[in-house]
């Protein structure tokens, strides 16, 4: 199959099996109505892994013409081609094999659930969003796909029935990045005013004046903002774990998340020339990877630490985005999706074994769970950065690029390298903490778990589970083992010259400033192990002391979000209903009863008694009479 | 065959455009006299010819010129008309008054002339199974044809007198609608609907007067883009035309009668109300405001698209507040209808084709919205959405057609209300300045606030555990219901993946609107 077929072909397989799928009627379809959606699900995201992995053998420049010219604007011609090159159909392999893996490890996961037929069909059409923001070469369609992922995200967040705060979360990730969406929306707006068409590589190619350029990269930072769950707009995030665990996997790892990141790889050529978007990305990378891995030290939810694990891991990447190495990002993009997908999917497991997210009613899972342990082993091991594991050599390239920028030189500021720098190292022994007091906590020790009435916060999975935890059924087993393959190996892919070339990454090399990061990892996951072991079934998180609380509501962001724009809103909408009825309504209102007043008077002259009127009448006689010898006169 | 019966000039195409007219004319007119115990039979038969005038409009592109000969038409001064109808028919009516019947259709009035038929005969065939309560359902359906003549007439006139008249053929049934088979407020809600649009009316007639007194005649072809008007005049016109066609698109702030009228007005009424009527404020500002006064409007564009950002953001913060169904879908027509306004305002091709777009996809989306809450407040017998919850539990197809609504309403890429949106937003960037690029802003924001407001509507009404009032509704959808949801869904899908089905033949009319007067 030629690469112009298969392209465009991409978003469009997983697209029409999700399509079909959400015509499945819903409700409980015992036996095929369920296999028929599974088997939809499955094929979508298959045969796009397949036509992703075809695209990656023959990566391609930017054809001349488009393949579709679905609608003419004006002057404005917004076409459908693809633009896959190596970086594209690399991601898209990623994006295709997490969403697969997800398919299947769902089926099994949601056995019981009655709408399972449209929650699989929404994965696929999630799926193909994602797939349209990674292969598009137009701005118009990956605002599309961007956007649909949105509402895609939204349906499934909210999917569970049971959860009466998955509504709520699902509303919350939908509206905040939507919020940074009209971001998003203005700067594709103006890149477009500008260049006079959507085409990407127009786009890119177009010389701005700095001032519009750089307004327009800062709007499009918002949107990345959003979808990303950077600072500020990362606070959608952690709640969205509502949603069932597969989904966070989808989410956290390949599509979403991932979009953000993406969109300003796509857009590199633009953000070289401006060092004040740059600097703007820095400071919010910055605290975004601190704050992500400070507050996941203190969850006890065991998705909530995945969570803001994921918030601070999407920090490297903009980081290193920030600092001039796009191709450090995404790398970590690729091995985060692998490791990240591999940690949630596990959780998963565990979930479904005690029945409950929290880590304080776990313990001792080793023996019982042998695969799950292992997966967790290699998943948390990749997320701390430790050799040889994959996130060890991506996390190194960001640390080098990092130290690369502080030498100047680069299209970013000087101090702006030190920022991401210092907090990426700092980041590296907090996270090497939080990833040792997780598998602890989780695996080791003794069981702390009560039996089913202990089983609150997200349990999506409320399972009567057995007695003794065991390892999952083998549609969620096999995609634990098969992820577990890239999560440890893929930084060894930094080693193969094909894929180095076509990333442009630099060598990877072992110097000694592998030295201080390893020193911090060492220690962040000896304290943890320190004061785990010092006093057992005691949570090494209060060691936090006083800040715990604190770490554990997220610096209380949310507090902050609902007094500035929440609370605002509400008070604006109160007004403006207020003014809507009191004034514009009332003097439409008042109009018609002045109206009917001076009627009521005018009848009311009619009614005057009879010498009055005879007044009236000779009166009017006179003016009319004056009238008419007025007009004779003249 | 026509044309042995017909002036032998007359061409097949003509015969289509005034068949346009007569055939629901026929309709209301056959349906209004069947016996009263011929009710269905009679609603029926109206679904018939409202199906007639539909396929009619679809044959209309076929008229179509593939070439236009845009520069082999010469006429007197060299310069090529602004107004290139693809077909008209032209004949005298009362030439004491300067009434021609002037019919035509181009690729600006198509769209509109489309959805009129679309969503009549959706009503029509609705209307077979669920009659409203207040009044025989054959009146009804009469009644929804003649409403066609009405908008059809003024989506295809050619003369401003003749726009006026079909302007007004509309309002006295849209009143017995209302009045006849709404809520429980009815007589209210219908007075103030007739009394704000007569008087908005009272101001369209003063406009076109004053066109006829100044230019000496009201053919638009004539007019448009010719700047024929002073300064004086036109200033003068266009203020009347755009106050009378603010009342109806609505603008803010003269778009209270709307709410009141959509929360009585039965479930078709409210779907042709928002689906057809307001468009013709809208085409109304396009075709003849700017048509006739294209100096005084760019001049007036500055306010017109601060008056339609407000609207946007006033009709979402509003939204924010209501807890009523229907009236909450009224107020969002308010901010949708101010998108499409501020694409109208910017004067570009960008912003008039957004405009154009906006609201076709209104039609379908607001058509679809009204339905499905009709729907819902007559089987629960409640549109307070504090009293629904659940709804995904009892009637998950339902729910998932008001989520799909909904979802489109607020704008997502993909499905057709996003063009009109992103575009008009697009526009008032491109147009540049502080002032213009602020408007952006805010419609943008305001955009994001569509969603808080839909996404608050499905968070109450699908979600969370089911209500006895919810329960107690019917939980599956009819066939006719199908039928007539189906075509909007599927519409909606097709036109924001395919914007140029609606778009494929304005940009040279809206060039031509834009810059006729001007060499």
């Amino acid at each position: 199959m030629s690469v112009d077929v298969a392209g465009p072909l991409l978003p469009l397989v997983p697209l029409i099996m999700g399509l079909i799928g959400l015509l499945l009627p819903p409700g409980d379809g015992e036996g095929p109505r369920r296999r028929i959606a599974a088997i939809l699900g499955v094929a979508g995201a298959a045969g796009a892994l397949l036509l992703a992995i075809r695209l990656a053998f023959d990566p391609h420049v930017p054809p001349e013409e488009s393949f579709w010219v679905p609608d003419d604007f004006g002057i404005l011609t917004v076409t459908f081609g693809t633009m896959v090159d190596a970086g594209a159909a690399y991601l898209a392999i990623a994006v295709c094999l997490v969403a697969l893996l997800v398919q299947i490890y769902s089926v099994g996961y949601l056995h019981d659930d009655a709408r399972y037929a449209p929650y699989a069909a929404q994965i696929s059409v999630f799926t193909a969003a994602m797939l349209v923001v990674v292969a598009t070469d137009d701005l118009i369609w990956m605002l599309i796909g961007w956007e649909v992922m949105g509402a895609c995200s939204y349906l499934l967040i909210g999917h569970d029935r049971r959860l009466p705060e998955a509504p709520a979360a699902a509303v919350k990730a939908f509206l905040v990045t939507r919020v940074g969406d009209v971001g998003f929306l203005l700067g594709i707006a103006i890149l477009i005013a500008g260049a006079g068409t959507s085409w990407l590589p127009g786009v890119l190619t177009t010389d701005y004046s700095p001032g519009t350029l750089t307004a327009a990269l800062l709007l499009i930072l918002a949107g990345v903002a959003g979808k990303s769950a950077q600072f500020p707009l990362h606070t959608w995030l952690p709640d969205a774990m509502a949603g069932p665990t597969p989904i966070s996997a989808l989410i956290h790892a390949a599509t979403m998340v991932a979009a953000g990141v993406w969109a300003v790889f796509r857009l590199y050529p633009l953000f070289e020339q401006s060092p004040v978007a740059l600097a703007v990305l820095a400071v919010s990378a910055a605290v975004t990877i601190l704050l992500g891995a400070l507050a996941a030290t203190a969850q006890d939810d065991l998705k909530r630490v995945l969570a803001w694990s994921t918030v601070s891991q999407i920090g490297y990447m903009t980081g290193a985005l920030a600092v001039g190495s796009p191709a450090a990002a995404l790398f970590h993009l690729l091995t985060h999706a692998a490791f990240k997908a591999l940690l949630f999917l596990a959780a998963g497991a565990v979930i479904h074994a005690v029945g409950t997210n929290l880590l304080s009613r776990m313990g001792g899972l080793r023996e019982h769970m042998p695969v799950t342990f292992t997966a967790f082993v290699i998943g948390l091991g990749a997320l701390a950065g430790l050799p040889p594991l994959s996130g060890f050599w991506s996390k190194e390239n960001v640390l080098t690029a990092a130290a690369h920028a502080t030498e100047g030189g680069g299209p970013a500021p000087v101090w702006a390298g030190w920022l991401v720098w210092v907090a990426a190292l700092l980041a590296v022994g907090i996270t090497a903490w939080y990833a040792t007091r997780l598998l602890l906590r989780a695996f080791l020790g003794t069981n702390r778990g009560h039996g089913t009435e202990w089983a609150v916060g997200f349990g999506d999975a409320h399972y009567a589970g057995a007695d003794v935890p065991h390892d999952p059924p083998a549609t969620m087993r096999w995609p634990l083992i098969v992820l577990s393959v890239p999560a440890a190996l893929l930084g060894l892919a930094a080693f193969a010259p094909g894929f180095r070339t076509a990333l442009e990454l630099e060598d990877p090399h072992l110097g000694v400033a592998v030295a201080l990061p390893m020193l911090l990892l060492v220690t962040g996951a000896g304290t943890a192990w320190w004061l785990w072991w010092a006093a057992p079934g005691v949570d090494p998180a209060r060691a936090l002391g006083r800040f715990r609380p604190l770490f554990a509501a997220g610096f209380r962001l949310d507090d902050v979000q609902h007094r500035l724009v929440v609370v605002p809103v509400r008070a604006l909408a109160r007004l403006v209903t207020a003014g809507d009825i009191r004034v514009v309504d009332a003097a439409v209102h008042g109009t018609g009863t002045l109206t009917s007043r001076l009627g009521g008077l005018l009848a009311l002259a009619h009614r005057v008694g009879l010498p009055a009127a005879v007044l009236a009448v000779c009166a009017g006689a006179l003016v009319l009479g004056l009238v008419a010898w007025w007009g004779a006169l003249i | 065959m026509y044309h042995d019966y017909l002036d032998p000039d007359w061409s097949a195409a003509q015969v289509l455009l005034v068949a346009l007219l007569v055939v629901p004319a026929l309709g209301a007119i056959v349906t209004a006299v069947l016996p009263s115990a011929r009710d269905r039979q009679a609603r029926v038969v109206a679904t018939v010819f409202a199906g007639l005038t539909f396929l009619l409009t679809l044959v209309v592109p076929v008229m179509r010129p593939t070439d236009f000969g845009w520069f082999a038409y010469t006429p007197l001064d060299d310069r090529p008309p602004a107004l290139i109808p693809w077909t008209d028919v032209h004949v005298p009516w009362v030439p004491a008054l300067g009434l021609d019947f002037h019919l035509g259709v181009d690729g600006v009035s198509y769209p509109l002339v489309a959805l009129t038929g679309l969503l009549t005969v959706l009503c029509c065939a609705y209307t077979v199974k669920n009659v409203p309560e207040g009044g025989s359902g054959r009146a009804l359906a009469a009644l929804l044809l003649v409403l066609e003549v009405g908008v059809l007439g003024t989506f295809l006139a050619l003369d401003l007198l003749l726009f006026f008249v079909f302007f007004e053929v509309v309002l006295l049934p849209m009143y017995a609608v209302i009045a006849g088979w709404g809520g429980p407020e009815r007589r209210r809600a219908a007075r103030k609907f007739v009394l704000y649009t007569l008087a908005g009316s009272v101001l369209l007639l003063l406009g076109v007067v004053t066109v006829l007194a100044a230019a000496g005649t009201g053919d638009l072809v004539a007019l448009t883009g010719q700047n024929t008007l002073g300064r004086g005049t036109q200033a003068l016109a266009f203020t009347l035309l755009l106050i009378a066609f603010a009342v109806k698109a609505p603008l803010w702030p003269l778009h209270t009668w709307l709410p009141d009228a959509h929360t009585e007005a039965p479930t078709v009424g409210s779907v042709i109300l928002a689906g057809v009527l307001l468009k013709m404020g809208t085409y109304g500002l396009i075709r003849v405001g700017l048509g006739v006064a294209p100096d005084a409007a760019h001049a007036a564009g500055p306010v017109l698209g601060l008056l339609a950002v407000i609207a946007i953001v006033a009709g979402a913060l509003i939204c924010l507040r209501q807890h009523e169904l229907k009236r909450l879908i009224a107020y969002s027509s308010v901010g949708h209808m101010g998108f499409v306004l501020l694409g109208i305002a910017t004067f570009t091709t960008i912003g008039l084709e957004a405009a154009l777009i906006g609201n076709v996809a209104h039609g379908l989306i607001t058509g679809l919205l009204f339905f499905l809450v009709g729907t819902i407040k007559e089987r629960s017998g409640t549109g307070s959405i504090n009293q629904l919850g659940g709804l995904r539990e009892s009637s998950p197809r339902l729910a998932g057609l008001l989520g799909f609504a909904a979802i489109a309403s607020l704008g997502l890429p993909g499905l057709a209300g996003f063009w009109g949106e992103a575009f008009a937003v697009v526009a008032a960037v491109r147009v540049g300045g502080v002032f213009w690029t602020s408007l952006a802003v805010v419609a943008a924001i305001g955009g994001a606030l569509t969603a808080a407001y839909f996404l608050r509507l499905l968070r109450q009404v699908t979600h969370g555990p089911a209500t006895p009032e919810v329960r107690a509704m019917r939980p599956t959808i009819a066939g006719l219901e199908w039928f007539a949801w189906a075509p909007l869904v599927l519409l909606t899908l097709a036109v924001g993946l395919l914007p140029a089905l609606v778009l494929s033949d304005v940009s040279l009319p809206l060039e031509g609107l834009l810059t006729g007067g001007r060499p």
